[in-house]
């Protein structure tokens, strides 16, 4: 196990190294002046513009300037934006938020998720079935935004019932942004269990715990869940990592100032410092969390061993 | 002021203003010591005056400093807000006497070296300030500010300029200052009440860092707080000597992911004002149904034009320029596009300015058909026309309007060809590569009928992108200048303007009426021509 995941942080590095170069690369190097249009229909003045590409070493071939910035990323830094904020004070103040958003829409697509996957695939072809068939479906045809706009537009402005928008991000406030966030991936999780659920439902293992008297509680809530889980875990784990670099939607629609936001905000006023360390923060996170599925898949399987 | 939180909100205003000696009326019925949200962006410039040319910054400095001179709301006038008087005999030597007794927000006192030296610091080269260029007219700016050899791309750097202070500016003593300019220039006096002309104190010089993170200013508000990316809190500055003294407390300028859900919060009263609404309230007129009488609208200082590439033929062919501009119905266009929020041009001088002539434009701006198809016949051009636009600021509906216009009219194949992102288009504006004639805006740095010509249409002008020239024009422009009053000089201006009217440097399509929201807490929230909340005008019911 130890050398296991040894070998997967090992295999981590050229990953890293690969994506942070396309992410700065992608950044920098497109064509087009980043200082162009900085100061409204007015150019900006040349001492600004000369000391800003001095700043972020633009003047140096593309691959000098990326070691540079590599150079810094290792020490730490994340380097400053054009504004003179630290970049690894945004990622600090935004990442907490957005991973309180995340863990709030993991919940709620677990919860609801595996439960209504759960009763589905035990009840083959019934009402309930259906009722989850369908409503999935409808889930899955409608984009983010729209579920966005139209829990704010109803319950929001029209009932009242909630604010429209987040005041303060605690953890009831991001329930409403949670869900919206979740609505998606909650009804694939729900499909996905519901057909390991009814596959698993004629296994043998389950036929001989059944055949052994145990009450269909347990059979079903220790030994078919169990073993059913596996693939809706690598789901919540990859979909984590989505949710915290793709809540760019919801956040925006909610007010909710995380990482999502400042990754848009950074793209559109051309903040590239702040754009690449975002990204290059959000690749980590990215193959932590892969890395911590699999090591959960043998947890879950005993048979499934990494030496 | 722990004193006055003690006593009743009416009594603690009748303490202030009686402290202050203003005869100022208390507002009856208003809440004198409430708090007020705004929208705002995140600013992208470090928060010092000089060095912040885009809105979200200047937001919060706006209220934050007071120049020499204001503009006031109703009517976009210059008037002496921190100067007693700005003196000249002739055009080029302006001699300032500042108001004395008014303090920073540290408690240190303005004084003519706080904006000399504040002056000096932004136009100086190696400080690297967005808002440098607005000294260009001081004497000895060259000096402080030399140009880079090879342009600001080369891997020359600039020369280190050899003094740190522009000859132009003479502290005389703590309440006055004299200016020397390079040229006699002579609405210069109404140049000023930009943001970068700010006074910055002592502080600022000690110590940048913690003036950005913690700004010192002497206007109506101080700085309280900032959460970066969430919102920057300012609360009233009770000592204030100005006349604007605000009728509410604290003022939270909160920084929105989006428009939209700015709007959303705006409908449901938890956001006080946003000045521009987002284009999906705009659409069909749907925030008068969200928002009824806190709809807040007037018209404001910006004009849509298009602009030709004088570089680039057949643009350079005046019939052809006419033909385009007589073709193209502005009145129908205003109409269905933009629901009357917009107002046709008929010249290049914005309505709102001070001695603004109607009809200067003349036929060349009126939709006429006969006339618009004899001037392209004359032009002796058949190819096809070309209009260029980003399409990112909502400019794609009216772009299209316009060469169907021009299409229908003249019988030619006229396109439109977008372009993603402002600072793409604007980089082909500034590099001379356009292709086709193309989208420009101006909104006024300050309120001058100069300010809609000099900038756009002089030869080698710094936003005469087009490179549109005319000897006849740039004589009178300079004769304006040396103007030796302001009157003669809007006088000398106009007939500039008709001096370049037939030549139709750029079409002028319409002016903007700008709509804004407030909440049902403010009873009243007034737009200023400048596309912003008049702080001053806020009441709180």
């Amino acid at each position: 196990m130890g050398r296991y995941v040894l070998r997967r942080l090992l295999q981590m590095v050229p990953v890293f190294l690969g994506t942070t170069f396309l992410i700065y690369v992608m950044v920098w190097a497109v064509p087009g002046d980043p200082f162009e249009g900085k100061c409204g229909e007015r150019d900006c003045p040349e001492s600004y513009v000369s000391a800003m590409r001095e700043r972020f070493n633009l003047d140096d071939p593309l691959l000098v300037q990326y070691a540079k910035y590599l150079g810094n990323l290792l020490r730490g830094d994340f380097g400053l934006t054009s504004s003179g904020l630290q970049v690894s004070d945004r990622i600090a103040a935004t990442f907490p938020v957005t991973l309180k958003l995340a863990l709030v829409a993991l919940v709620v697509e677990a919860v609801i998720g595996i439960t209504a996957g759960v009763v589905s695939g035990l009840r083959n072809r019934g009402f309930l079935d259906s009722l989850v068939l369908v409503s999935t479906l409808f889930l899955i045809s409608i984009p983010v935004f729209v579920t966005g706009y139209v829990v704010q537009l109803v319950f929001g402005l029209q009932l009242g019932l909630i604010s429209p928008t987040v005041t303060s991000p605690t953890i009831g406030n991001l329930v409403v942004p949670g869900f919206v966030l979740a609505s998606l991936s909650m009804a694939y999780v729900a499909r996905l269990s519901r057909a390991s659920i009814s596959e698993n439902r004629r296994a043998d293992y389950v036929r001989t715990a059944l055949a052994k008297g145990l009450p269909p509680r347990r059979v079903v809530g220790v030994h078919l869940l169990r073993n059913s889980l596996i693939p809706v875990i690598t789901f919540l784990g990859t979909d984590l990592g989505a949710f915290l670099g793709g809540a760019i939607v919801t956040e925006g629609i909610f007010n909710v100032p995380g990482v999502g936001g400042l990754v848009f905000r950074s793209i559109l006023t051309k903040d590239g410092a702040m754009v690449t360390g975002v990204v290059t923060v959000l690749v980590l996170v990215y193959l932590l969390m892969t890395l911590l599925v699999d090591l959960l898949y043998a947890v879950l399987d005993p048979r499934i061993r990494y030496d | 002021m722990s004193r006055a939180r003690l006593v009743p909100a009416a009594l603690a205003v009748a303490v202030v203003a009686a402290g202050c000696g203003a005869a100022q009326e208390t507002p009856s019925g208003s809440n004198t010591d409430a708090g007020i949200t705004i929208f705002n962006t995140e600013p992208e410039n470090p928060l010092v005056p000089g060095n912040t040319t885009e809105v979200g910054g200047s937001r919060v400095l706006d209220a934050m400093f007071t120049g020499l001179v204001e503009y006031r709301a109703e009517d976009a006038q210059p008037v002496n807000a921190m100067a007693e008087s700005i003196e000249t005999t002739d055009s080029k030597v302006f001699t300032v006497k500042i108001k004395p007794g008014w303090t920073f927000h540290d408690g240190t006192p303005v004084t003519a070296k706080s904006f000399v030296d504040a002056w000096n610091w932004t136009a100086y080269g190696p400080n690297a300030t967005q808002g440098a260029s607005f000294f260009s007219q001081i004497e000895g700016f060259d000096e402080v500010h030399p140009d880079d050899p090879d342009g600001a791309d080369g891997p020359q750097q600039a020369p280190t300029p050899a003094v740190k202070e522009m000859s132009g500016l003479k502290v005389d003593n703590d309440n006055q200052f004299t200016i020397t300019l390079s040229e006699p220039f002579s609405v210069f006096p109404v140049t000023i009440g930009y943001e970068v002309f700010a006074p910055l104190p002592e502080a600022f010089f000690k110590d940048q860092k913690a003036f950005e993170a913690a700004p010192i200013g002497n206007g109506p508000f101080k700085f309280a707080s900032r959460a970066v990316g969430t919102d920057i809190k300012l609360t009233r500055y009770d000592d204030y000597k100005g006349d604007d003294k605000p009728k509410f407390k604290d003022l939270t300028l909160k920084v929105y992911q989006s428009r939209e859900s700015a709007y959303a919060d705006l409908v449901a009263n938890n956001l006080d004002f946003m000045e521009e609404l987002p284009p999906n309230a705009l659409a069909g007129k749907k925030y008068e149904t969200d928002l009824g009488d806190r709809v807040v609208q007037r018209e404001t200082l910006n004009m849509q034009t298009i602009a030709f590439p004088f570089y680039l033929p057949p643009y350079d062919n005046v019939e052809l320029r006419r033909a385009i501009s007589m073709a193209i119905n502005r009145e129908e266009i205003t109409q269905r596009i933009f629901e009357g929020t917009r107002k046709p041009a008929d010249g290049w001088v914005h309505p709102l300015m001070k001695g603004y002539k109607p009809g200067q434009c003349g036929d060349y701006c009126t939709f006429n058909e006969a006339k618009a198809k004899e001037a392209f016949a004359k032009s002796g051009y058949t190819g096809e026309i070309i209009l260029l636009s980003n399409t990112d600021g909502g400019h794609q509906e009216w772009a299209e309007a316009v060469a169907n216009s021009i299409k229908n009219t003249l019988g030619v194949e006229a396109r439109f060809v977008p372009s993603t992102s402002f600072g793409e288009f604007r980089q082909k504006v500034n590099a001379h590569e356009m292709t086709g004639m193309y989208r420009a805006g101006w909104i006024a740095d300050y309120p001058s009928i100069e300010n809609w010509l000099t900038p756009l249409y002089r030869t080698g002008a710094s936003s005469n992108d087009g490179l549109y020239s005319n000897p006849a024009f740039d004589a009178k422009l300079a004769e304006a200048n040396r103007a030796p009053s302001e009157e003669k000089a809007i006088e000398l201006y106009l007939e500039a303007e008709r001096i370049m009217a037939p030549d139709v440097p750029t079409i002028p399509l319409w002016t903007q009426y700008t709509i804004a929201g407030k909440s049902d807490r403010l009873k009243v929230a007034n737009l200023d021509p400048f596309r912003t909340l008049d702080l001053e005008s806020v009441e709180v019911a």
